[in-house]
């Protein structure tokens, strides 16, 4: 395990203990505040494996993200009142999306990928947003109560905002984790070698193609994760969920964190809270610092916020290159 | 019979301001090899300044003439100081900073007009409604329908018969060449970019009294334009002419037709064609 | 006497619009012997080569490898049957490791390709026979050097070294001393002689220096303008009046042949 790697576990670690401890400390709007944030770290986790360590560039990733809180919602609806069965349908009905649209997709390269991901995304949304009958149109999907949880023969009250964000913390590190055997694995290496030259790896023997849709998968399972506990949280599934500018939400928070580290997209989903909590403290023109923000980190900080503090940090330690 | 009529002209009237925007989005793709997501919001600060010209002077040929030179300025300078420190990076940097203007502008516009929609009157001389069969038709639409490709063929011309059209379509087959031979790129790419904005906020312009004037303006047509480049080809000049046709139809034609899936329409038809022949109706090499 | 075909190319045309790059190219490189293919500039070699690897397919003619068509096969596919390329124009993962770079094929040589919860340091094995591979071209101790700040070189090392990572049974090297000094065509020369004697890999090179090809080839072909020329033994080659008027008394004589 490389040492960026290794200080980013150790300080995740630390983060994870504080984030234990939020809900006993915490006042309930912060609580509230954090499970957005760990939900959305999970989505621009899940983008980045495509981005940061694949290289491809996905505009459609809410699609799956949103697909997930709607298979989660009308399994609610239609099916068990069982919160692990929503769950797993978020997952399996987002994964089974991703091996179907990612199958067209991976076929393209840079931009073409790019524009395709986002069409197929679109598409998803038009679904979400006509079908009133089966999604419950641009008004979303709603009517449902969040079941108990049975965990280890205790029903655990999901109501209550504290289990819910423990709920969510305990999916969001499986999911870190997870991510994290991906990248160190050798298909993960797989994954790096593929971003730094994609035509290379064929001449070694490897069916780029499979690869891609390999991560695609993965991220579009994750995504579905992500979407199932929003839409749950938010108590409704709606199309703006699937929306290119969701997707673009995803892209936003991985810039802002580095998308060169692992944990750099989860440190952007929580910058991005914080940003927009304290400008629109100020003014209802948050998008304007967004956009701003972001054409300075693109042009003066490509690693993004983590990535940047990490590179100074060892830098200091190690003192400067020869 | 009618009911077809108006479908058509609804397309063809809509279809060319796709064009015009379309056709700045493919020329800065093809010269540049950069895809920008600010140009909708380009077209759309054309039309924000043709409608403040029309408040301040009452006029909208003013507003015609003056806003889409102003966005060609704003454009140079967000090309020169933004876009041009990442010509040598990765594409997916060139992409993010565009869409951090597009950010920024469409919220900028919220900032400086509020979010409120506005309505343009179309200048006297092309308001009010002629007699259609049994109905009426906009003028306005058709001016549109007749100006597009009366700019069609002068863009043509330019491209094909003056010394700065054949230095960009030179520069855009084949960038390296057009350096070797003397050509200052740097130069060319302000310029293309300049070329690129004016013709998007012209587009604008001319939608003013299409549409009604908002701050989401930018963001719906950004995607269908990207459709329409691609469609076409990206860089191809006839290619932004017919894609923005098909659109423009399909958009009207599906309304009537396909209500439910008109939205999803440019989706698929992009798909299509990524999936079938990627480099567009006309691309070259893909 | 029959030996074994390793590969054979069977009257191959390859044409790009009007332009004919190849026309009608057959050969036969049977295993363990070390062929060479020269040509003036312009000639097909790379061409040639993009074929036979997979890159593009012939516009006619057939390609056989280990007695399999592989015309239709993709690069992948083709790697996987042992017939492997390197490349003229360095062709490495920039931003990894030494030995990342030679782990990735051995990677995907080992069919852990989609091995995704195993961490890959807990493959010692793997890491090993890297390193073994490292030393064989004469990089060992590099192992966790960044490639992209390697000496050019190193670099076209490491383009050998990906390629033996897959245990190949026909190589085909395009210009494997491309922009290297006197000192490191030496070393070049030294390791393709050397590999070439002592493992299972039957080499196939295309060069420009006709130093090289002189001292470790022993069986060239020449193209020219797209067709076979000529093929025979070293001193065939040097004798043939035709190859000589091809090269247009360049590089024969400049390499003092």
């Amino acid at each position: 395990m490389n040492t960026l790697l290794r200080r980013q576990l150790i300080m995740g670690g630390v983060i994870l203990a504080a984030l234990l401890a939020a809900p006993f400390v915490l006042p309930m709007y912060w609580v509230i505040v954090l499970t957005e944030i760990l939900t959305m770290s999970l989505f621009a986790l899940s983008f980045n494996l495509l981005f940061g360590y694949t290289g491809l560039l996905s505009f459609g990733q809410a699609g799956f993200f949103g697909a997930g809180g709607y298979f989660a919602v009308l399994t609610l609806i239609h099916g068990p009142q069982s919160l692990w069965a929503a769950l797993a349908a978020g997952l399996l009905g987002a994964a089974l999306l991703a091996l179907v649209i990612g199958w067209f997709c991976v076929r393209l390269d840079e931009i073409y990928f790019a524009i395709l991901t986002l069409g197929f995304g679109m598409m998803l949304f038009t679904v979400a947003h006509n079908w009133r009958a089966v999604t419950g149109g641009s008004d979303g999907l709603g009517g449902f109560t969040v079941p108990e949880m049975s965990l280890l023969g205790f029903q655990v009250n999901l109501f209550n905002p504290k289990n819910f964000y423990l709920l969510v913390l305990f999916l969001v590190v499986l999911g870190v984790l997870l991510l994290l055997r991906v990248v160190q694995s050798p298909f993960g290496l797989l994954l790096k070698a593929t971003r730094e030259n994609s035509n290379r790896v064929s001449f070694v023997g490897a069916n780029v193609r499979s690869v891609r849709l390999f991560a695609f998968v993965l991220a579009g399972a994750l995504a579905g994760i992500g979407g199932a506990l929003f839409a749950l949280f938010n108590r409704i599934a709606s199309p703006e969920m699937l929306h290119w500018s969701f997707s673009g939400k995803a892209v936003l928070m991985t810039i802002l964190g580095g998308s060169g580290v692992f944990l750099g997209p989860a440190a952007g989903a929580a910058i991005f809270f914080v940003l927009e909590h304290v400008i629109t403290a100020y003014t209802t023109n948050w998008m304007l610092f967004l956009g701003a923000i972001l054409v300075v980190l693109v042009l003066a900080f490509p690693k993004g916020v983590l990535g940047s503090l990490l590179g100074l940090y060892a830098r200091r330690w190690k003192g400067p290159k020869p | 019979m009618e009911g077809f009529l108006s479908n058509v002209l609804n397309g063809l009237s809509w279809g060319m301001l796709l064009f015009l925007i379309s056709m700045g989005l493919t020329t800065v793709f093809g010269v540049m090899g950069v895809l920008n997501f600010a140009h909708g919001s380009l077209f759309m600060l054309g039309a924000y300044f043709c409608m403040q010209f029309v408040r301040w002077v009452g006029s909208f040929w003013v507003g015609l003439l003056v806003g889409p030179p102003i966005v060609a300025v704003l454009s140079i300078l967000i090309e020169r100081y933004l876009l041009r420190p990442l010509y040598g990076r990765d594409v997916s940097f060139q992409l993010l900073l565009t869409f951090g203007v597009m950010l920024f502008l469409d919220d900028g516009v919220r900032l400086i007009w509020g979010a409120a929609y506005h309505l343009v009157n179309p200048p006297d001389i092309l308001s009010g409604v002629i007699p259609f069969f049994s109905q009426t038709y906009p003028v306005y639409r058709l001016f549109l329908v007749l100006l597009g490709p009366l700019l069609g063929i002068a863009l043509w011309a330019f491209f094909t018969f003056t010394r700065w059209g054949k230095i960009l379509r030179a520069a855009a087959m084949d960038r390296q060449m057009a350096e070797i031979i003397g050509v200052r790129v740097p130069v060319l790419f302000t310029a293309v970019f300049a070329f690129g904005a004016w013709l998007a906020a012209l587009g604008g312009a001319l939608a003013a009294p299409h549409q009604s004037v908002g701050p989401a303006m930018g963001e719906r047509i950004i995607i269908e334009s990207f459709i329409v480049v691609v469609i076409g080809g990206m860089g191809s000049f006839p290619g932004a002419f017919v894609g923005a046709l098909i659109l423009g139809l399909m958009n009207s034609f599906g309304t009537t037709l396909v209500p439910d899936l008109q939205m999803a329409l440019p989706y698929i038809l992009l798909a299509v064609v990524l999936l079938t022949r990627p480099r567009g109706i006309f691309g070259g090499e893909a | 006497m029959t030996e074994q075909i390793l590969l054979e190319v069977q009257k191959v045309s390859r044409s790009f619009g009007k332009f004919q790059a190849l026309r009608n190219v057959s050969l036969r490189i049977q295993p363990g012997r070390l062929c060479a293919l020269i040509g003036p500039n312009g000639a097909g070699k790379t061409t040639f080569y993009n074929v036979v690897s997979g890159r593009y397919r012939p516009t006619s003619g057939r390609v056989f490898f280990e007695g399999r068509n592989i015309a239709r096969a993709p690069a992948h596919r083709l790697v996987g049957m042992g017939l492997l390329r390197s490349f003229q124009i360095t062709n490495i993962f920039p931003a990894l490791t030494v030995l990342e770079n030679v782990l990735v094929p051995l990677v995907v040589h080992h069919g852990s390709s989609f091995a995704c919860f195993g961490s890959i340091g807990r493959r010692p094995d793997l890491a090993e026979e890297a390193e073994q591979i490292l030393s064989r071209v004469g990089l060992a101790g590099q192992s966790h050097r960044v490639v992209s700040t390697l000496a050019y070189g190193d670099k076209r090392l490491i383009e050998i070294a990906i390629v033996l990572a897959r245990r190949p049974r026909l190589v085909l090297l395009d210009e494997p001393t491309a922009g290297m000094n006197p000192e490191e065509t030496d070393r070049m020369i030294r390791l393709i002689r050397d590999l070439s004697e002592r493992s299972d890999t039957t080499f196939f090179i295309t060069e420009h220096d006709m130093k090289v090809v002189f001292s470790v080839a022993e069986k060239i072909f020449v193209l020219n303008q797209g067709e076979m020329l000529a093929e025979g033994t070293p001193e065939e080659i040097r004798a043939n009046p035709e190859v000589k008027r091809a090269y247009l008394g360049g590089s024969l004589d400049a390499a003092g042949i």
